[in-house]
């Protein structure tokens, strides 16, 4: 059923509180939760952490909204601290990184199929394809390293092989950059998905450059610092199909319209009673955020804030494999290449792209290094035998 | 909360290809594995390990005695061999090592207090002995250090690496999570390292003629030898105990 916006008031923001014990409660069980538990807690802190992003940069901008800003900011970091500490530390941060891959592919291929734009659908795939090509290397990386299969943390919903190539994917700037959606005439939903991935892609940024020191391994640390510049660059590409001329509070209330949504989303789906409650608890407080910038909005630019975010929630994200859309769509679309904000074929690439990455892998391409040989196998490439199911 | 045999309990893990054969087969029918010999191309990596090992830095350096007056009173000078700053590495390891031991067992201590009643005949005393004796040790190789004229206070190269050999220890033990037998195997290997390098130590000193400190280190090697009797015995008997119970 969907949520229907502005008639559930929500949790009021004075009656948004949490203390440490809650905060750093007990996670979630790497073994015996479903990978789409872990997929919903690192896609949430993804939000949250967009949510404290936005918040900051938008009270650099404006002296009036910043009390509100930092009030509501103060339950955002609050929130993303109860939502990331759900990971286990049985996770090795290279399990993790598997986890955060797993996101950036069953979601972006969810909602490139939900998304009623074609050209912000297209530029999902061509998203899609680089991050399916991360988790194939990342898989080469925690087998030859730590000697683990990433399957343990994929539980078989997610292929792992090769998609476009990593070596491949570094582009000239100009190449990253889309066409934005039209404010005036894009579907709330349209919004929704692209700030979604925009954050995604945003905190799986800063998690790789957070992490990737933190590896004594060359080679490791070589492929952390390559896949950190490609989600860079998606970042630098989601980002540009946000509308620029959406004023601070419509940006705002977006931003807030996206997590009740994806709350929503989490909710329908979350098999775990405890995570479940989590969520509940979570996408009251979204709600309350979305009526107070709802009433901010109103006050200052006299609009009704329906016309932005709309009357009801999409339908929710769905949470499940999506291995069929994917693998079609790395049949069809591999051999895109981005010239300005255009796809083309692999023969139309614009030159910028290829002289800039040619300097960037004259020392060699860490992505190719460590998957050279790398046929994924159940239980890793050690094991002698495949797996009878 | 959860005894030590609810940690080997059958449940929902999910990690498994037998959890979900009609995944697991549509993982395999969409790659090239090569049913009987995987493709390996190890060569590439091992070529950029090798190439950064060739160029690597060490991780740092040992400081040499802080003034002048230190070198005169030094018992550096009264060692033989040529690199008295191996030797205080060394026992800079030993001290961070009992150190980061003594906190393992606070962590630990804690925990088997919870569990207190699943180890017949261990009281919170026998840990909070061996907890003791490690603080002890660090305080013996702290003597050690400053009688050298050298810096007790200083992190040196080994030191800093047993701090990251101990990590996965310290995760392993800290966790709310793990029970007591599952402790008490990261505790063992804590306790075998402990004592290796005891042994190392010992052989160190005997080579440069520092026979006061041999004596002494003797003594802290058989309390090590201790640890790991006891350890060794309570982790086995905890778990060989859980294969039993019903």
């Amino acid at each position: 059923m969907a949520l229907t916006l502005f008639e559930d008031r929500g949790t009021p923001l004075d009656r948004q509180r949490f203390t440490w014990r809650e905060m750093a409660g007990k996670p979630i069980s790497k073994l015996d939760d479903d990978a789409f538990t872990r997929v919903r807690v690192i896609l949430m802190n993804g939000l949250e952490n967009e949510a404290l992003r936005f918040s900051h940069a938008a009270a650099r901008l404006n002296l009036e909204l910043r009390l509100p800003l930092a009030e509501v900011r103060r339950v955002e970091q609050h929130q993303a601290t109860m939502i990331n500490w759900l990971l286990g530390a049985d996770h090795s941060p290279l399990e993790t990184t598997i986890g955060y891959e797993q996101v950036a592919i069953e979601i972006t291929a969810a909602l490139a199929q939900q998304e009623p734009d074609a050209y912000l659908a297209q530029n999902y795939r061509f998203g899609l394809l680089e991050d399916f090509d991360h988790m194939y290397r990342y898989s080469a990386l925690l087998d030859r390293l730590e000697g683990k299969d990433s399957n343990n943390i994929l539980q078989s919903y997610t292929d792992v092989m090769p998609g476009r190539p990593t070596v491949v994917e570094h582009r000239a700037p100009e190449n990253d950059l889309r066409r934005p959606f039209d404010r005036t005439t894009a579907a709330p939903l349209t919004k929704l998905n692209a700030l979604t991935l925009t954050a995604a892609e945003h905190q799986t940024h800063d998690y790789y450059m957070n992490i990737g020191p933190l590896f004594a391994d060359p080679v490791a640390r070589q492929l952390y610092a390559e896949i950190a510049s490609i989600e860079e660059q998606h970042v630098t590409q989601y980002e540009s199909l946000l509308d620029p001329s959406q004023s601070l509070l419509e940006n705002w209330l977006l931003h807030e319209a996206m997590e009740v949504y994806n709350y929503y989303s989490c909710v329908q789906s979350e098999p775990n009673t405890r995570i479940k409650a989590i969520w509940e608890r979570m996408l009251n407080y979204e709600l309350g955020h979305l009526h107070l910038v709802g009433e901010l909005f109103k006050k200052h630019e006299r609009r009704d804030p329906q016309e932005i975010v709309g009357e009801r929630l999409p339908d929710p994200i769905p949470f499940e494999s999506q291995r069929e859309f994917v693998r079609e769509t790395l049949a069809r679309e591999v051999d895109l290449r981005p010239h300005g904000p255009d796809f083309v074929s692999l023969e139309e690439e614009p030159q910028s792209s290829i002289d800039y990455r040619n300097q960037l892998n004259s020392q060699g391409s860490p992505s190719e290094t460590v998957a050279a040989g790398y046929v994924w196998r159940p239980g890793t490439e050690l094991s002698r035998k495949v797996v009878n199911l | 909360m959860q005894e030590s045999i609810d940690s080997t309990r059958l449940g929902a893990n999910r990690t498994g290809m037998q959890t979900s054969p009609v995944l697991g087969k549509a993982m395999l029918d969409n790659t090239e594995i090569d049913l009987v010999e995987p493709t390996m191309d190890p060569q590439p990596l091992a070529e950029v390990r090798a190439d950064y090992i060739r160029d690597a830095d060490p991780l740092g350096s040992v400081p040499p005695p802080a003034t002048a007056k230190g070198m005169a009173k030094s018992g550096m000078k009264m060692m033989t061999g040529n690199r008295p700053q191996a030797f205080v590495d060394k026992l800079a390891e030993r001290l961070a090592y009992e150190r980061g031991g003594t906190r393992l067992y606070d962590a630990a201590i804690v925990k088997f207090a919870e569990y207190s009643d699943e180890l017949q005949g261990v009281t919170v005393a026998d840990l909070e002995q061996i907890r003791d004796e490690e603080a002890d040790h660090a305080a013996l190789i702290m003597e050690c250090i400053e009688e050298l004229g050298a810096d007790p206070t200083a992190q040196t190269p080994s030191a800093d690496l047993v701090g990251i050999e101990s990590m996965g220890l310290m995760q392993a033990i800290t966790d709310p999570r793990t029970n007591l037998a599952q402790t008490l195997h990261a505790l063992l290997l804590a306790e075998l390292g402990d004592e290796a390098g005891w042994e190392t130590l010992i052989a160190f000193a005997e080579q440069i003629g520092q026979s006061e400190m041999v004596t002494r280190f003797r003594e802290a090697e058989q309390h090590e030898q201790e640890h790991v009797f006891k350890v060794r015995g309570w982790y086995e008997s905890l778990t060989l105990e859980t294969g039993e119970l019903v």
